[in-house]
Formats: structure tokens, sequence, C-alpha cells
């Protein structure tokens, strides 16, 4: 392989270091191996749903009785507005390498994620609150209360994460190490936009459809 | 002052010891001996480490390595330890049977309960697993040339993660009591309604931390095969061990997440409420059978393959043959993986679903016989006009593809679901997958301990004991598990405590026969373990290469130097190092020497692994201060690990260079041993090659080479 095609799209490692490079792909093509197992989780998670939310009603609620489209609209909006600034963010390290920059964009995909976790929780407490739905009414609501849990556990993990590399950037500067785990971030990040878009589709549209 | 707040659920009943003063039985006096031998265990281990001032090597040349080969003896010792227990479980499960004809025998229900859970789930998950991620972690970078995996702390911390699980199941002996569910724990009997106690959470964060761990090391292996080649290693020219730990790591990546997916489903209906496998509430225990088999058909063969891996370099190095069809073998393997995915549904024939989805999974599960026959004839036709040298290891080979035959055709039998309908759920299935794993996996990780342990220590195995072992153990096997097709056809249930049937009698007590021979092979391995180890200076083989071997593992030394390879080698065909042998190139010292970039050992991964046994063992007993904190600290070690910079060290370009020089000179200055003398103390360990034995005696030095043949 030519060095060019050895590179990987969105860092900037030194142009004439090859093994540097070669250390990228390593690390790069380990994360995205870690995300597809993530997502066979997802996925599994998924048909779970699939089945329940169809055969797990029992004496609980349907699916259309309780979603609120709305807000799950909102939070698609915060999601991906959130996954948007932080393409701004690694364009900034891609191309300025500018601290200031770079964390003023990570501030806003973090407002964005974390209010996209506090409209979810929301969410939840109006579900349960309002339309007797806690995950203990049903399988169906089990299995939505996991699938979505789990998304929003994966965002807030990703806060953490992004909290803890905003220091790394503040303290460390834009080492490679950090460059990596920022990329490695930024794809973790995108993928669970591409989960929240499967569960916007088949949980709430698809549920409130049907 | 609030217990609870601080202990949890413990209370001093839940101790084993508590039961034997309150009941004493001998099935009492079996639980309190056994939790006894577990605490004395430890306590020995205690003693002997400060006796012998080994705390400080054990933490700094073992625990807080991220030596891929350290890292692999380790799974290997946990496997070891863990195969103790669960083979005394099966023994004692073999004579409760044998002495309960019309009676109690000598286990209340609820002990002969735990012991084939306990059985089961040490046997999958803390024997077979750490025993093959521990192989591949040795053998896989060595065959491919590399200096170590592609993230050595992860493979460290997947390696604490299985200890964590593997100490949470032996706490389980000492502090309270194992489910009683089996091995795959099928709600609803595993639901909180019907298992109350604290055994199936023992169960479920066992399992789980094993199965994080081994999604790990899928993932490293993985990247490792496919980044970490050394030049010239094209995919068509890796061993067929490494094939079969590409397969393995593949299979490992994607069937892992369903296993964890059911536990946590699994446990938050038992801590939370919820109802995804309870009875009503829409609870549906179907979702659990599939999603456990949809972990549990690809485990079975994330086990098997790196056992088949094993059989062809033995089949290969002990027929002095190249081994026959090694592509057919490729793509073979690769069938098995993706079919394995196809056919879980074989699992459950008997749970409700129609005809015509049987029928396919049926099909699909027969199917698997073909790739598998392939290999067969592959192995069968590599030692055809081969020299073959009948060592232990290639004795459980032969062994092997007997008795694994049988077990196949057993299983083609319990694919057709009509048969199933017969004769799931009795002792059929017992012998059945028994017949597939013991002469399969476990005799394949023995004989790959036969096969490698001159390579990891640098002495051969005493071959008279590894004999006498194996007449023991594939006999034993024969005994302990063929009578148990016969009571299968006769209807005896698996899992059953007492019986009313006196025509079992005799059939029990044959494999009860089976089962003490077992047991004196397991004696007879860990004796030729001691006898070798007290015969090590006889039995050296430090030069690397006892066996006429084939792939870049045995040109090095033994056991190998930390950086595995002096100089990054270049291939240009299959069997490298054999090519070499024969071309005379092998054993040529390098042009020239690097410095080599090596990891730093850290207290990252014991630690880790240290927080996460706290933390199952707080969720097992409702513990929630001790939860919090361990999953902290977890957490807290990572991202303090994530501010290290001072990861590396280098080891400079001299200091490779005279160990390197040292280990040439003394190859090329030995005379070499032909085959005939093998087993004699003349094997040092460099080999001359099958039909070429006019070239013993030492050999020159030559010109520096760049590339292995």
């Amino acid at each position: 392989m030519s060095l060019s095609e050895r590179l990987h799209p969105g860092i900037n490692l030194a142009g004439t270091d090859p093994e540097s490079h070669e250390a990228a792909e390593e690390v790069l093509f380990g994360f995205w191996i870690f995300l597809m197992s993530d997502l066979v989780l997802f996925a599994v998670l998924f048909a779970t749903y699939a089945a329940m939310s169809v055969q797990g009603i029992a004496e609980g609620p349907r699916p259309a009785e309780v979603f609120d489209l709305t807000a799950a609209f909102v939070e698609t909006l915060l999601l991906l507005f959130s996954s948007f600034a932080f393409g701004f963010a690694m364009l900034e390290m891609k191309y300025r390498e500018n601290r200031r920059g770079v964390l003023l964009w990570l501030l806003l995909t973090g407002v964005l994620g974390a209010a996209f976790v506090g409209m979810e929780l929301h969410d939840y407490y109006v579900m349960i609150t309002q339309h007797a739905a806690p995950p203990q009414a049903s399988g169906f609501l089990s299995a939505y209360y996991l699938l979505t849990g789990t998304h929003a556990l994966h965002v807030s993990s990703g806060l953490v994460w992004m909290a803890i590399m905003a220091v790394q950037v503040a303290v460390v500067g834009f080492s490679t190490p950090v460059k990596l785990r920022l990329m490695r971030l930024a794809l973790f990040w995108h993928m669970l936009d591409v989960v929240w878009i499967g569960i916007f589709t088949f949980v709430y549209l698809f549920g409130v459809a049907s | 002052m609030n217990w609870e707040l601080i202990f949890g659920q413990i209370k001093w009943t839940s101790f084993v010891f508590a039961g034997m003063i309150e009941n004493p039985s001998l099935s009492e006096a079996i639980a309190s001996g056994a939790g006894s031998i577990a605490v004395l265990g430890a306590l020995a281990t205690v003693i002997l480490l400060t006796v012998k001032g080994w705390w400080v090597p054990l933490w700094r040349d073992w625990l807080t390595s991220v030596d891929h080969k350290k890292v692999g003896i380790m799974y290997i010792a946990i496997a070891l330890v863990m195969f103790a227990r669960a083979v005394i479980e099966a023994a004692l499960m073999r004579a409760q049977q044998l002495s309960a004809t019309d009676g109690g025998g000598f286990l209340s229900a609820d002990h002969f309960g735990q012991l084939f859970s306990t059985h089961g789930t040490i046997m999958i998950f803390f024997v077979a697993m750490p025993f093959i991620t521990g192989l591949m972690n040795y053998v896989m970078p060595l065959q491919i040339g590399a200096r170590d995996v592609s993230f050595p702390l992860l493979n460290a911390i997947s390696l604490m993660l299985t200890m964590a699980g593997a100490i949470v199941i032996m706490v389980s002996l000492v502090v309270g009591q194992f489910s009683t569910g089996g091995w795959s724990a099928y709600p609803p009997f595993t639901g909180i309604e019907f298992s109350p106690g604290e055994g199936v959470d023992y169960w479920i964060w066992a399992v789980s931390l094993g199965s994080i761990g081994s999604t790990l090391t899928g993932l490293n292996f993985a990247v490792t095969i496919y980044k970490k080649r050394c030049p010239g290693m094209t995919l068509f020219r890796m061993p067929l061990f490494t094939w079969t730990t590409l397969c393995t790591s593949i299979l490992m990546i994607f069937a892992m997440a369903p296993l964890t997916a059911a536990t946590v489903m699994l446990a938050l209906d038992r801590y939370a409420g919820f109802h995804f496998f309870t009875n009503g509430d829409g609870g549906n225990m179907m979702n659990y059978a599939n999603l456990f088999w949809l972990f549990g058909h690809p485990e079975v063969y994330i086990l098997i393959l790196p056992a088949f891996g094993v059989w062809s370099e033995v089949v290969a190095t002990f027929s002095s043959k190249r081994i026959y069809g090694y592509t057919s073998l490729v793509y073979a393997t690769m069938c098995i993986a993706v079919l394995s995915f196809a056919v879980w549904l074989h699992h459950f024939f008997t749970m409700g679903q129609s005809a015509n989805v049987n029928a396919i999974f049926g099909i699909a599960t027969m199917i698997i016989g073909v790739p598998t026959g392939v290999k067969v004839y592959d192995w069968l036709l590599t030692m055809v006009g081969g020299r073959i040298r009948f060592s232990t290891a290639m004795l459980y080979h032969i062994n092997f593809l007997l008795t694994f035959i049988l077990g196949g055709m057993t299983g083609v039998l319990l694919a057709n679901p009509g048969v199933d309908f017969q004769v799931h759920n009795t002792l059929f299935l017992v012998a059945h997958f028994h017949n597939m794993i013991i002469p399969g996996v476990l005799f394949g990780m023995f004989a790959a301990v036969q096969f490698w342990f001159p390579k990891v220590f640098g002495f051969r195995l005493h071959e008279g004991l590894g004999r006498a072992s194996f007449w023991c153990f594939a006999p034993g096997f024969l005994l302990a598990f063929f009578p148990l097709y016969w009571l299968g056809m006769m209807g005896a249930t698996r899992r059953t405590y007492m019986w009313s049937n006196p025509d079992y009698l005799p059939w029990l007590a044959l494999a009860m026969l089976g089962a003490v021979l077992i047991l004196a092979g397991f004696a007879l391995m860990v004796t030729q373990i001691v006898v070798s180890v007290r015969q090590r200076a006889q039995l050296a083989a430090p030069l690397g290469d006892p066996w006429d071997g084939r792939a870049l593992e045995w040109s090095i030394p033994s056991p190998p130097p930390a950086w595995n390879f002096a100089v990054l080698p270049q291939v240009t065909s299959q069997d490298p190092f054999y090519e070499a042998k024969k071309a005379g190139t092998a054993y040529r010292s390098p042009a020239s020497y690097e410095d080599i970039e090596v990891p730093r050992n850290t207290a990252t991964a014991p630690l880790i692994g240290l927080f996460a046994c706290a933390w199952a063992f707080g969720l097992v007993w409702h513990i929630w201060w001790l939860v919090i904190v361990s999953f902290v600290l977890i957490w807290a070690v990572v991202i303090a690990r994530s501010f290290a910079t001072d990861t590396e060290e280098t080891v400079p370009a001299a200091t490779v260079k005279a160990a390197n020089e040292a280990f040439l000179a003394a190859a090329r200055a030995a005379p070499g041993v032909t085959r005939d003398q093998e087993m004699t103390s003349a094997n040092r360990g460099r080999a001359i090659p099958e039909a070429l034995e006019g070239r013993s005696g030492t050999i020159a030095s030559g010109a520096p080479v760049e590339a292995l043949s």
C-alpha cells in the first residue's frame, strides 16, 4: 500500500513519517472492530425489541400510547447537531491544530449531547409518572428501556470520555496519542448517531404508526 | 448498626462451613471439604509465595507483564487449576449417579445441581476458553513473525478479567451457593421467582467477566493477524493454527455480544423486576434460548477451531510432511465459522417452532459435517506416505481422528429433528457433546502442551509419562462416555441425581470406571510436568527446534526472548523455517540489528482485574457501596493510564545482537539430531530435517541473510 492509501481520513499525523501512520492504522482498525462488536450488541437489542414490542405488551400500554414523537424528534436533532459540531472540532484539529477552537467545538458537542441525555431522562420520567409505563410494567417496556437506555449509557460514557479528552487537549496538546483518541471518540460518537437513527425510525416512528 | 449496608446479604450462614455445623451430612461434608480445599489452597499459595520470597517476582515478572508469552502462560495456568476442580466434580457426579439407584446416593439434589452447573460453566468458560486463548496468545504472534499482539495492555486486561471471573467462581465454593440452573442457566428457572438466592448471580457475573474478556481477545487477535504479519507473510502463507485463530477471533467478536445481552437481561429481571424472561407480564424465555445459543453454538466452534489448528500443526510435523490440502483446510475453516451462525436452533428443536424451521436448521447442521469431513480427509492424507513418529501428541491426534468421527456421526443423528425429539435431554446428548469436546478440544490442548512445551520452557516433557497419561485418558474417555449413549437410548435423562431403573447400573459402573481412568490420566499428567521440571537438564532443548518444526516459532530460541525475533523475518513461502532448513539458509546471522521498542510492565491490568472481581462480588451479594467504589476505581485506573506517556522501553541493538548471535552460534555448532533420536537426551533442539540425514554436523555461518527461504 502506498503512503497516501494508508493515511486515515480525518487526522494529520506527520505526513513524512510512514511509521506513525502504520501505528495509527492498527489502532483505528482495532476501534472499527470494537464498534462492529458494539453494533452486534445493538442488533441483538433491536431484535429483542422487535419481538417484545409486538408479543410482550401483556396488560401494559402499547407503543403508540406512550411515545412522544415531538420529544424524540428534538432529541434526534440534538444528537445530529452534536455530531455536526464534533465534525468541526475534528476539522479544527486537522487543519489548524487550534486548541481553543477544538475545545469550543467539543464544548458545544458536549452540551448538545448532555441535552440529549437530559431530554431522554425527562421522557422516561414522563412515561413513568404520567403513563404508568416503568420498565417493570411489561416485556415490551423492559425491551424499550434496555435498548434506549443502552444507547443513552453509550452517549453518557461518550460525554465522560469527551471531558477527559478536553483535559488532555488542554494539558498535553495535539500529541499523536491524543489525536488518535479524538479520532476514535469521533467514530464512536458518529456510530451512536447511526444507532439513534435506527431507534428513531424503528422504535418511535414505526411504534407510533403501527 | 445496619450490617446489611456493609455486608449486603452475606450472613454467617452463607459460609459453606455453616451448613456442615447446622445440618451435618455427607453432602454437606463434601461441600465443606471443597470449600476447605479452596481456602487451604489459597492459604498454601500465600505461604509458599511468602516463604520463597516470590511475591515480588510474581508481581514484577508476571502479573504486571504485558508480554503475550507470559499472558499466554498465565491463561493456561488458570485453565489447569480450574480443570482440576471441574474434573473432580465430574467424578463426584459419576459416583453419585452410580450410587443413586433407588435411593438418595450421597449428595443432596441441590448439591448435585450445583455440581453440574459449575462443572459445565467452568469447563467451557474457565478451562476451554482460557486454554485456547492462552495457546493462541503464545503461539500466534510467533507464527506470524510479530513481536507482540497489536494491543498488549488490552491483552493483559482480557486475562485479568477472565481471572477475576475464575476467582468469583472459586469464591462461590466458600461463600454461598452456586446456581443449580446448569451452564446454560435457562430462565424462568433461573429467574428470581424460582432461584431467589445468590447462585444464579454468581453465574451471571462470572460469565459476564469472562465474556467481556473474550470479546476483547477476539478483537485484539483479529487486528494482530490482519496488521502485524511480518514482511512476506501473506494470508495464504500463514500456518493453519494462525488461520484457525483468525476464524475463532472473528467468531468471538460476533458471538460474545448475544451472551452479554442475555446475561444483562437476566440480571435486570433478577435485580430490577424487568420482564424479559419471566412467566407472564410479556416475558418470553424463548428469547433467552435464542440469545444464549446464538452465542452458544458459535462458542463450540470458537473452542474447536484452534484445536483443529493444533491438529494440523501436529500431524504435519510428526508425519514429516507438508500438510495435505492447505487451501482446502483454510476454506473449510472459514465455512465452519460462517455456518456456525446458522445452526443455533438445533439446541431447542423441541421448544415449539414449526417443522419447517426445524428442518432448515437440521439441514444446516448436517452441512457443517461437510467441511469438517474435508478436514478429516486432509489430516488422513497428510499421514499417507509420511514418516510418522508416534509421539504423545501424534497419539492424541490419531485418537482424535477415530473418536471425533464417531462423535460427528452422533451429531448428524441429533441434527435430525425426528431423532432429536427422541433423545434430547438424555445422556445421549451428554455423550455426544463430550465426544466432540474431549477428544477434539481438550485432547487438542493436551497435544498442544506436549508439542509447544519445549518452545515455552526450553525443555521437553517426559515422553514416557506423557504416553502413560495418554493411555489413561483415551480409554478413560471411551469408557466414561460411550455407555452414556446406551443410557440415553434407554431413556436416562441428563442432570438426574437418582434413578429407579436397575438396568442402568452396569453402564453407570462402566462410566465410573472411565472417570477413574481419566482422573488417573490427569494425575499422570501432573506427574509428567513435575518429573520433567526435575529432569530439565536432560530434557533441555534450548536451540528451539526439537520436533523438526515448520513454522517461524521454531526458528527462535526456547524460551524465546522478550522481543521474540531479533530481526523481523522475511518469508517467501509456506512453512518458511522448514524451507530454510532444507535450503541450508537457517541459522544465518542477519545483516544488521536495530533497537527494539517493547512495552513496559504496568499495574493497570491487575488493578482492573482486582476491582472487577470486587465489583462482581458486590453485585452477587448486593453490597452496593462495593459495587459503586469498585466500578469507579476500574474507570479511574483506565483514565489514569490514559495520561501515562512513558509506556515503552528500548532494548538496545547491542543487547539484541549479543543474545541472538550467541544463540545462532550455539545452533550452528550443535551437531543436530535426526528424528530417530528425537526422544533421547541428544535432542538439544537443532533438528536435521527428515530426508536430509546426511547433513548432520555443524553448519557454516554463511553469508548474512535478509530473508528466510
